[in-house]
């Protein structure tokens, strides 16, 4: 039963990795790896039970933490340019 | 008890598979970018909660299980979170939402 949700999560990670290399603008390719890095904190946990070792959910969390910082400084480099600066005061300009 | 607890683990796990390549066919196939949004963090947030809990019915009330309730709680929170970051970032970018003509 673990084999049939690897396999979903396999190829759900195969069209989210299409769209990162096809997608017109920068943020499809943000959403796509954020969303590769969703699936693979998925996939380290299934295979985890699948070979008999949960210990493998400590590294399935790290992933998971460093997937969202990665994806945040990536979208706040992309948005100001900058990764150093601070938010502007009013959102008058979106 | 341990066939039923067994059965629901395999119907978590088959339905968050079907979520989870449900995303992913949306992100791949939908018109713009917000619609691409919204294909892949709703169904990212359901599929994962799922699988996660199909993982934790397997494993009962054991260690393994804390750490996927930590798991899901955190992707549970962050995945929205990402999600509104890359909408406002892609609005901040000029990016229009697809409106139908």
């Amino acid at each position: 039963m673990y084999i049939a949700g690897i396999a979903a999560v396999l190829v759900t990670m195969a069209l989210t990795l299409a769209r990162a290399f096809m997608g017109p603008t920068v943020y499809d390719r943000i959403l796509a790896v954020n969303s590769f890095g969703t699936k693979t904190v998925l996939i380290i946990a299934l295979y985890g039970y699948f070979t008999g070792r949960p210990a493998f959910l400590d590294i399935a969390l790290v992933y998971a933490l460093i997937n969202f910082i990665g994806t945040i400084a990536v979208l706040k480099f992309f948005e100001y340019g900058d990764l150093g600066r601070d938010r502007p005061s009013s959102l008058d300009d979106i | 008890m341990e066939m039923l607890l067994n059965g629901l683990s395999w119907i978590c796990l088959l339905s968050g598979g079907l979520f989870v390549v449900a995303g992913g066919i949306g992100l791949l196939r939908f018109p713009d970018f917000f619609t691409r949004l919204h294909a892949a963090s709703v169904t990212d947030t359901l599929g994962a909660a799922l699988i996660l809990l199909g993982l934790m019915m397997q494993s009962g009330f054991s260690h393994a299980s804390v750490k996927l309730i930590l798991i899901l709680g955190f992707l549970f929170f962050s995945s929205p979170t990402a999600a509104h970051a890359l909408a406002k970032a892609a609005l901040h970018g000029k990016l229009t939402p697809f409106v139908k003509r």
